[in-house]
């Protein structure tokens, strides 16, 4: 079976700081690592070729920079991988994203399973995975927690509705999103990364793909406008019980169950 | 030595250098204040609990224990290993606790300037925050910076930092009646006399009480990776410590591990390790200032392993990485406790060249007695932890097994040229394999050198020696 992993490449740190005057992030200087998430769907795919015959192919979009997140996929064990780039891509927001990954994914073409992590830790939205399927109008699920089954027609897992734990199986050609935890994600080898340095990164570019029309990707695809960036303030509150430990227990539980992070059982 | 009992004159006298929230007597004694981390070597009550809040609080209660014969037994955080903390000769025990501000970040001179009760991972963020490195990193993070003084603590970057004492400039000292000293200072370098500073570090609260220190700082290098390497057998994983420490760049970490510590690890946390298919493997990391300078750093040492019988190299170069390995590795001791019933740890230090045959004596140890032993420890150094796990062997049969066991390790260390303690110290339950490998002489100058600051015995007796 032939399974495709998105994954991006995002700033190694919660810290990014914002241009006051432009409101653009300041990504120079800063490291780049591959999402966290997209390592639960890097490691997902690498559990499911040890159980069956799979090849996997991971996908990107980003400048040509983003070459080195394909480079560490490489190293986590991942058979080919392409870079979605081209200048006209850029400033695209969730649509035009997935859009231009749908096409993506439609050039490469051949696969059963599209595997994407929940969220990315610098976009946050957690939509792009399921728009590519709808884009590509196959069925998918979000949220994957467990893999149950796996065979060369199907999959089987469990997903996570909040209150509840949905055990459901899906026919290929199908999208899931997985959530951390799902796997213990792998370390890169060292063995791997040597060889991925002379191994082929395919690119592909806006003339790769079937649809043409520009007006579909980057900014121009892009409705959403963001009109602000700005660093969230946080703020830490600090309350001390200096009682005797039968009270401090007592009112700890108060404070917590004032806070929603105990229930009562009715 | 017969020692005074505490009454309620010495009470009232307490009471009126403290506030009463600040003292404890008798059966107000709290239960944490009769033992350390170690609570197989017994519980013991002190008369009177003391948490002092500064420096002459501190003088006039060691003038008045010196002048009554109170014995005082002063305490951090609590988390020593070997009953160092605890009133053996009940008495006072000084609480430190409450002395915990940090009092100066020098930028100029990178000098942070604390008390004793600063725990060590308070130091070490506020240092993070200024820019700097407190280098020693400990494992228990929650000990006090008087605590990893007095025990000469050590941990996971003494490879390329070295220890506690490496980074002690000065201190401030209330000597047995009540006098204070001050030890060195800020200044970098120290030739003036017999360091006393240096006698302090280490000893235990046996030759005075720190009330103030002054701790080296160094510039924070921006990153660190770590490598995860995997062997199939204990022993081409430990031939390898010599020849990475033998490369041109210096490794900021070295340990090693076994893959029943990690499943040990994985369970107490309920986190899966990043491997654990693996008899062995080494963690060994660098610092610098970019991934590059750092990939560079590394290249010899992963080309090494996997040139000789490494199974690959793993690379843990983001945090989420970073944490998978190293909340483990800093579980290690807590998740041996929890898996067992009681246990008993030996924390010899031996060359790097005989960790194996020492580790190999262990094994066969194990397999004799029919007991487990877990082991893990800091290979760069030679400082090995052995822990010797009681599982469901018999109440009455315990205690010779695992004493014949304890011997038996402290024997070979002694055989291989190793020591006692690394990092842990002697405190009262290591005093007897202290005085075996070290031998009468030393152990005499050792005693003339606590009677000379001590002469009435009243520092934590019992201690060491």
């Amino acid at each position: 079976m032939k399974i495709i992993v998105c994954i991006k490449q995002v700033p190694d740190t919660q810290k990014v700081k914002v241009d006051d005057k432009t409101g653009v992030l300041i990504r120079d200087g800063i490291d780049t690592k591959m999402n966290p998430f997209d390592l639960y769907a890097l490691e997902t795919a690498m559990k499911i070729k040890e159980q069956i015959n799979a090849e996997i192919t991971v996908i990107t979009m980003g400048p040509p920079s983003a070459k080195e997140v394909i480079k560490e996929a490489y190293a986590l064990g991942a058979d080919s991988g392409y870079l979605l780039t081209d200048r006209k891509f850029a400033g695209a927001d969730v649509l035009a994203t997935s859009f231009t990954l749908a096409q993506g994914i439609t050039a490469i073409g051949g696969y059963d399973l599209i595997i994407c992590g929940k969220q990315t830790t610098d976009g946050d939205t957690a939509q792009v995975g399921p728009a590519i399927a709808e884009h590509l109008a196959i069925p998918h699920v979000s949220w994957v927690v467990k893999i149950k089954d796996v065979c060369d027609k199907s999959i089987t897992f469990m997903e996570d509705m909040l209150d509840d734990i949905a055990i459901a199986k899906m026919n290929y050609p199908c999208l899931i999103t997985v959530d951390k935890d799902v796997f213990q994600p792998r370390l890169p080898s060292y063995r791997l990364k040597q060889q991925a340095e002379t191994k082929t990164i395919n690119i592909l570019t806006l003339e790769d793909l079937a649809q043409k029309d520009s007006e579909h990707y980057g900014l121009s695809g892009s409705p959403t406008q963001v009109e602000k960036i700005f660093e969230p303030t946080s703020e830490h509150e600090v309350e001390r019980f200096e009682q005797d430990d039968k009270n401090n227990a007592k009112l700890l539980y108060q404070k917590l169950k004032e806070l929603k992070y105990v229930k009562e059982l009715s | 030595m017969n020692y005074k009992m505490i009454d309620q004159n010495d009470i009232d006298y307490f009471a009126s250098i403290v506030p009463a929230d600040d003292l404890q007597a008798f059966s107000a004694v709290h239960d944490d204040y009769t033992h350390d981390e170690m609570t197989e070597y017994g519980r013991f009550a002190p008369e009177v609990v003391i948490k002092a809040t500064d420096t002459q609080q501190i003088s006039k209660i060691m003038a008045y224990c010196y002048k009554h014969d109170i014995p005082v037994t002063p305490r951090g955080s609590g988390t020593g290993l070997c009953g160092g903390c605890v009133a053996l000769n009940k008495g006072v025990v000084l609480s430190l606790e409450k002395m915990n501000k940090i009092i100066e970040i020098d930028k100029e001179n990178l000098v942070a300037v604390c008390e004793p009760g600063v725990l060590l991972m308070e130091l070490a963020a506020e240092a993070a925050s200024a820019g700097f490195l407190y280098a020693p990193d400990p494992g228990e993070k929650s000990a006090t910076i008087g605590g990893n003084v007095m025990t000469n603590a050590g941990g996971m970057r003494a490879v390329r930092y070295g220890v506690t004492r490496d980074y002690v400039r000065g201190m401030e000292i209330v000597l047995a009646n009540g006098e204070i000293i001050e030890l060195g200072g800020k200044i970098a370098k120290n030739s003036s006399g017999y360091s006393l500073k240096d006698l302090m570090i280490g000893s235990e609260g046996t030759l005075g009480i720190i009330t103030k220190v002054y701790l080296k700082l160094l510039a924070k290098p921006m990153k660190m990776i770590s490598l995860l390497i995997p062997f199939n057998d204990l022993r081409s994983c430990l031939q390898l410590v010599p020849k990475i420490m033998a490369l041109p760049n210096q490794p900021t970490t070295l340990e090693f591990c076994e893959k029943e510590v990690i499943l040990d690890a994985s369970k107490y946390l309920n986190k899966q390790f990043p491997s654990k298919d693996y008899a062995a493997y080494l963690i060994v990391s660098y610092s610098g200032n970019t991934k590059e300078d750092i990939e560079k750093m590394y290249q010899d040492t992963a080309n090494l392993c996997l040139d000789k019988d490494a199974i690959d190299v793993y690379i843990s170069d983001t945090d989420e990485r970073q944490e998978s390995i190293w909340n483990a590795r800093g579980a290690f001791l807590e998740a041996i406790k929890s898996s067992t019933t009681t246990m008993d740890e030996c924390d010899v230090v031996v060359d790097i060249d005989k960790i194996y045959p020492f580790l190999s004596y262990v094994k066969d140890l194990a397999d004799q007695y029919q007991v487990r032993i877990r082991n893990f420890g800091h290979a760069g150094d030679g400082n090995l932890h052995c822990y010797v796990c009681k599982d469901d062997i018999a109440d009455d049969a315990w205690p010779q097994i695992v004493n014949t066991c304890m011997q038996k390790m402290y024997d070979k260390a002694k055989e291989l040229n190793g020591l006692t303690s690394g990092e842990h110290g002697i405190g009262h339950a290591k005093k007897r394999y202290l005085s075996e490998a070290l031998g009468e002489t030393q152990i005499e100058l050792m005693k003339r050198i606590k009677s000379a600051f001590d002469p009435r015995n009243i520092l934590n007796p019992g201690k060491i020696i």
